[in-house]
């Protein structure tokens, strides 16, 4: 048991709505207060960040008659990070006849979650997002479909239908662009003022609400000041805390933890997500992880040798895995799961890939790689088209080759992206995964109107912490991006906006506009002027090595103390060492990294204190103290069901003048209160 | 490996440029080119120099933000891939590799081998949509049966991640199959239809109101774009353009 | 010129015009073939054909039109597209990923040019002008030269490999489905590059030996 002191300050309440379950959403969007037509043109909302959630808002809330201003920091909104997302969207269109509802999708949601999410929140969320698939078709989203011409659905972990709409393996690139036309359409009408290439680096708030941001130009260096009534943030997760991710290059924390910074509650921070299926690392210069598609382990059967010498002989690079007979081969996630086998939730599959290698069975030079083999799919495949063929006896090549052109149909571009990447053929030879950080379930505390502590300052997608619980399950994140910017955030919004319909707009010659600017300022100058003997990368690959090796896919009191402690030090080796090469006023992405890093390594420190406090195992968060017998999570629901949002313990801008020690955090409770299901220990056996 | 790097270095959009060279020790094969350039940027702030800039970011050859033309060609010499997924195995020891920004007159020269590509975003303004509002009522998805090989077609169109390596690579600096994968993709789908005069009309006048050259079907575009994007795509353009003077 | 105003609509000019001169050299090709095989006698009808026969007549001012419009929308395209790009790269290695005829229609294009200013110089102006008695010894004397048929099987050379380009792409302006007919496309345009190549280089080399 590990002694802490953490401060607590108030609980914080939700604004559920009362009534069924179903009904809640329904309801509650009827009573909720409207905006006329005329006073919406009166109505200013800063969208910050352009991914699904982001696009999705800001063209939803320019169709509503809202002005809009959106702010990418890439060259355009076409490249967010949401593009990357591969394998599906999740929809309970019941499509398959397998007995999918509303219902359903939001118990798998709050299972997969592990029971850290809220009710409310996910039940919304299974039931707009029949929704999102008929939006997304209606923007010619060209989906997968059959010989029929309907859509096709396809399995995704930690669930028994077939839910998963997909297009390829490039679902999110095909969403997004989706996002992004509807989003140009509006742009095109000039409703969407469009920001690209600008960073939001400071929250602007007067008298406690959020009224604006403070944003840099990042080809000019300029510091520009933007007003609104409203700020909605949907600048996605904070992986890259841990340096090596899934995430892209530029996925930054810095708009969220800036709010953060300005009085936004901080929640959840311990729960990330460990994708299992990543291409394994290779050498010191790797600069990010490569995911392979969830959908990938439908047809994908994960094994590690059952022998410690034929392991040891795959790590010396002296025997290849298709040299290991079948009866030799350990398939522990059918042997540990037969009921939901290679298709448990991510969390599960990731915990299992981690314990096969720490005992000694790993399959790469670096002993840190499984492998996901796709031959037991292949032969079937080949017997099918064979048989459809009418092909009587196929040889054992015919079925190969049928087989490979059903998977290559499937999957063909994830599998030469895996072959660029690693030079290996995996239809020949199993492709080798590793678990990687892929997305953050916490981030910025939200109500059920998904606005924060702060009012005005509402969080979508990935940068809120709310619908995923401790865990999310494959497919899900795109659903929640898109059903927070076109169906939820677009409603709730208007019942804040209500009351400042006669405002105006708001001046940003304040003394809250001008304070802000000076303070982002002085840190820029900050760091070029400091003269220091380091890069920025340094700083973030050291932060990330404690990050993965003390608060990563395990975790105890003992390494997280150490993580807290080092990450200190780090960071105030950071203020005084850091070089930012370049000027203020030019392009220069140092100077962009440099803000982005110095927000995670206060992140960073939160996340393990966040870990630290929650003395328990709950999805992504595994503390090895809190395991049963058989090594599954062991959750605490007596003590431990809530959401933790944290406060900021230090002034806005002290940072780089004086050391802020961010356990000193106060720790707000969110009780999660669970009317309609019962939290059950969750089993894929 | 060691290599010799020919770089373009320009300090700002109305700087004067000029390719500077670079030797460069430590490169392994495993390594992409941009943690190639990485590497070279590490050492430069190390020597208190400015390092390198350029466009990057999802680094899985999905968000279109990467460019460089490298010894000549768009996202270098491999096929299907973008200068992200490229590998320093495909280069030998002792290589001089020549490291140019996107050069076109619509693209602009932001710093070093970033370049401004915003003009593809005014072209997907001008028609790049469908136009239809967000409702929760929108008729049901499955109630548009698309033939599976349209649908197909549509989404082969629809994979273009807009880097610019078709305008980058074509001599006259063309954008046409950038524009012609997005009219293609919705000229194929039934929701499309409605528009499709009128978005193909609106998206060739904007293409050439930024200055982009016209096609003249070398191919070059196709054979570099990173996606695979079919000429196919040109082709239905050009139907619907001539479609759209008849309506 | 308004119908002209897009990029698109100046391709489509270029290819309708492109195909129609495609027409005309398969004529052109006829009439010359005929003075191998059958020979004087079926040459010298066909250009009394030409010259008389009244569609012919009203055509030619079209054909000349054809001409012009298809070597100024040439140069015009070839002029500002170059202009698409101030400055150049440094390394360009172009050849990997288009063919040399698409990417040089203006050089072949322009020898054609000058070749037919020749052609027309020394056999369709004495035509029209003057009362020649003997077409056929006009223009297989012609051939007697050296310089000028070597002149003339280059361009003819040339124009074979414009045509490999032209004639396909063409129809891609034209929008054809691609998916469907591309290949055979392709290959007719290859076929109909030598066909004109060959075809009147070889009445020049014959007509030079013979």
């Amino acid at each position: 048991m590990s002694t802490i002191n953490i401060k607590e300050g108030t609980p914080l309440k939700a604004k559920i709505p009362e009534g069924d379950l179903a009904q809640k959403w329904t309801i509650y969007k009827d009573k909720i207060r409207l905006v006329s037509p005329a006073n919406k043109r009166n109505l200013d909302i800063i969208v910050v960040g352009t991914g699904l959630a982001g696009a999705s808002a800001a063209a939803s809330l320019a169709e509503m008659g809202y002005n809009v201003k959106a702010f990418a920091f890439q060259d355009s909104p076409r490249r967010a990070h949401s593009i990357a997302a591969q394998g599906g969207i999740n929809a309970s269109k019941n499509y398959q006849n397998d007995g999918d509802s509303d219902w359903r999708l939001f118990y798998d949601t709050i299972k997969g979650g592990d029971y850290r999410g809220r009710e409310a929140n996910t039940y919304r969320l299974a039931e707009v997002s029949g929704a999102i698939i008929d939006q997304a078709v209606m923007q010619g989203v060209p989906f997968a479909r059959d010989y029929g011409g309907l859509l096709d659905n396809r399995s995704f972990g930690g669930v028994l239908v077939s839910r998963t709409f997909y297009a390829k393996g490039q679902t999110g690139q095909q969403l997004l662009l989706g996002a992004y036309s509807a989003l140009n359409r509006q742009i095109a009408r000039g409703k969407v003022e469009m920001y690209n290439r600008h960073e939001m680096i400071d929250l602007v708030v007067i008298d406690g609400h959020a009224r604006g941001i403070i944003a840099r130009n990042l080809v000019t260096g300029e510091i520009e000041r933007h007003s609104a009534h409203a700020v909605v943030l949907g600048s996605g997760g904070y992986s890259n805390a841990y340096f090596l991710s899934t995430n892209a290059m530029g996925s930054n924390a810095t708009a969220a933890w800036r709010a953060h910074r300005k009085g936004a509650y901080f929640a959840n921070p311990a729960f990330v997500q460990i994708h299992p299926t990543c291409i394994p690392r290779s050498s010191e210069h790797q600069s990010k992880l490569t995911l392979m598609s969830e959908s990938l382990r439908n047809d994908g059967r994960i094994w590690v040798p059952k022998k410690l010498e034929d392991a040891k002989a795959l790590q010396q690079g002296k025997l290849k895995p298709t040299e290991i007979p079948e009866e030799d081969r350990d398939y522990y996630l059918e042997r540990r799961y037969p009921a939901f086998g290679n298709l448990v939730p991510r969390d599960v599959a990731s915990r299992a890939a981690k314990e096969r290698c720490d005992a000694g069975f790993g399959v790469n030079k670096t002993g840190e790689a499984v492998y996901l083999d796709f031959s037991t799919a292949i032969e079937r495949y080949g017997k099918e088209q064979a048989h459809l063929k009418g092909i009587k006896n196929p040889s054992k090549k015919l079925i190969t080759e049928l087989g490979e052109k059903v998977i290559e149909q499937k999957y063909g571009n994830l599998f030469q992206m895996y072959e660029k990447i690693t030079d290996d053929n995996p239809y020949k030879t199993p492709m080798m995964i590793y678990p990687a950080n892929h997305y953050s379930m916490g981030g910025l505390w939200v109500d059920y109107d998904l606005q924060s502590n702060l009012p005005g300052l509402f969080v979508i997608g990935e940068a809120n912490f709310s619908d995923h619980g401790a865990n999310r399950l494959g497919a899900s994140a795109l659903m929640q991006g898109l059903a927070d910017g076109y169906f939820v955030l677009p409603y709730t919004i208007g019942d804040y906006l209500a009351d400042y319909i006669r405002e105006g707009k708001i001046p940003t010659d304040t003394p809250e506009f001008e304070e802000a600017e000076e303070k982002v300022k002085e840190e820029i100058n900050f760091f070029i002027n400091n003269k220091g003997k380091h890069s920025v990368d340094y700083f973030h690959k050291k932060l990330g090595k404690i990050m993965w090796d003390k608060a990563g896919l395990a975790r105890n009191a003992k390494g997280l103390k150490e993580a807290i402690k080092e990450i200190q030090e780090l960071r105030s080796q950071f203020w005084k060492d850091v070089r930012v090469p370049g000027k203020a006023n030019e392009y220069n992405p140092e100077l962009e990294k440099a803000g982005y890093v110095a927000d995670f390594l206060e992140l960073g420190e939160l996340l393990a204190l966040d870990a630290l406090n929650r003395n328990e195992s709950c999805g992504g968060h595994f503390r090895e103290e809190y395991q049963t017998e058989e090594g599954e999570a062991l959750r605490d629901d007596k003590n431990y069901a809530y959401a933790a949002a944290w406060e900021y313990p230090a002034k806005p801008y002290e940072r780089f003048t004086k050391h802020v020690n961010m356990s000193d955090a106060i720790l707000h409770k969110e009780p999660l209160i669970f009317e309609f299901v019962k939290p059950t220990t969750r089993s894929y056996k | 490996m060691k290599l010799n790097l020919k770089i373009w270095r320009q300090a700002g959009p109305n700087a004067k440029g000029r390719m500077v060279d670079y030797k460069i020790d430590g490169v392994e094969s495993d390594m992409s080119f941009l943690e190639m350039l990485d590497l070279l940027n590490e050492k430069l702030i190390g020597k208190g120099d400015e390092p390198i800039a350029f466009d990057h970011d999802c680094r899985e050859g999905i968000c279109g933000m990467c460019s460089l033309f490298i010894n000549g060609e768009a996202h270098g010499p491999d096929r299907l891939i973008t200068t992200c997924q490229l590998h320093m195995r495909k280069f030998n020891d002792g290589d001089t590799i020549t490291i140019e920004p996107w050069r076109a007159n619509a693209f602009p020269v932001i710093k070093d081998l970033i370049v401004d590509r915003s003009a593809l975003d005014r072209i997907q303004q001008a028609g790049g949509y469908i136009s239809v509002n967000t409702s929760g009522r929108s008729v049901d998805a499955n109630n548009i049966p698309i033939p599976k090989k349209d649908a197909d077609m549509a989404f082969d169109a629809a994979t273009c991640i807009g880097c610019g390596a078709c305008v980058a690579t074509c001599k006259n600096a063309s954008a046409m199959l950038f524009v012609s994968a997005k009219v293609a993709q919705f000229a194929l789908l039934p929701q499309g239809r409605v528009e499709a005069a009128k978005r193909v009309q609106d998206m060739v006048a904007a293409m050439d109101a930024e200055g982009f050259g016209s096609c003249t079907n070398t191919g070059a575009c196709e054979v570099e774009c990173p996606k695979g994007i079919s000429l196919t795509n040109i082709a239905i353009l050009n139907k619907e353009f001539l479609l759209a003077q008849t309506k | 010129m308004t119908i002209l105003k897009t990029s698109v609509a100046k391709k489509v000019a270029m290819a309708l015009s492109g195909l129609f001169l495609v027409v005309f050299l398969l004529l052109h090709l006829a009439i010359n073939l005929t003075l191998i095989y059958p020979g004087k006698e079926t040459f010298d009808a066909a250009v009394e054909f030409m010259g008389t026969n009244p569609l012919i007549q009203v055509m030619q001012p079209i054909l000349f039109l054809g001409f012009i419009f298809h070597i100024i929308m040439g140069i015009y395209l070839e002029w500002t597209n170059r202009s698409k790009r101030s400055v150049k790269y440094v390394k360009n290695n172009q050849a990997v990923a288009s063919s040399w005829a698409s990417r040089n229609m203006i050089w072949t294009g322009l020898f054609v040019l000058v070749f037919l200013a020749l052609h027309l110089f020394n056999y369709f102006v004495p035509f029209k002008t003057q009362d020649v008695s003997d077409h056929y010894a006009l223009v297989t004397g012609l051939f007697k030269n050296p310089v000028y048929t070597l002149l003339y099987v280059l361009a003819f050379v040339l124009l074979g490999i414009h045509l490999s380009h032209g004639f396909q792409s063409a129809f891609q302006s034209l929008g054809t489905p691609r998916e469907k007919c591309n290949k055979f496309l392709v290959c007719c345009g290859y076929i109909f590059a030598i066909v004109i190549a060959v075809g009147f280089s070889a009445v020049a080399v014959y007509f030079y030996f013979n």
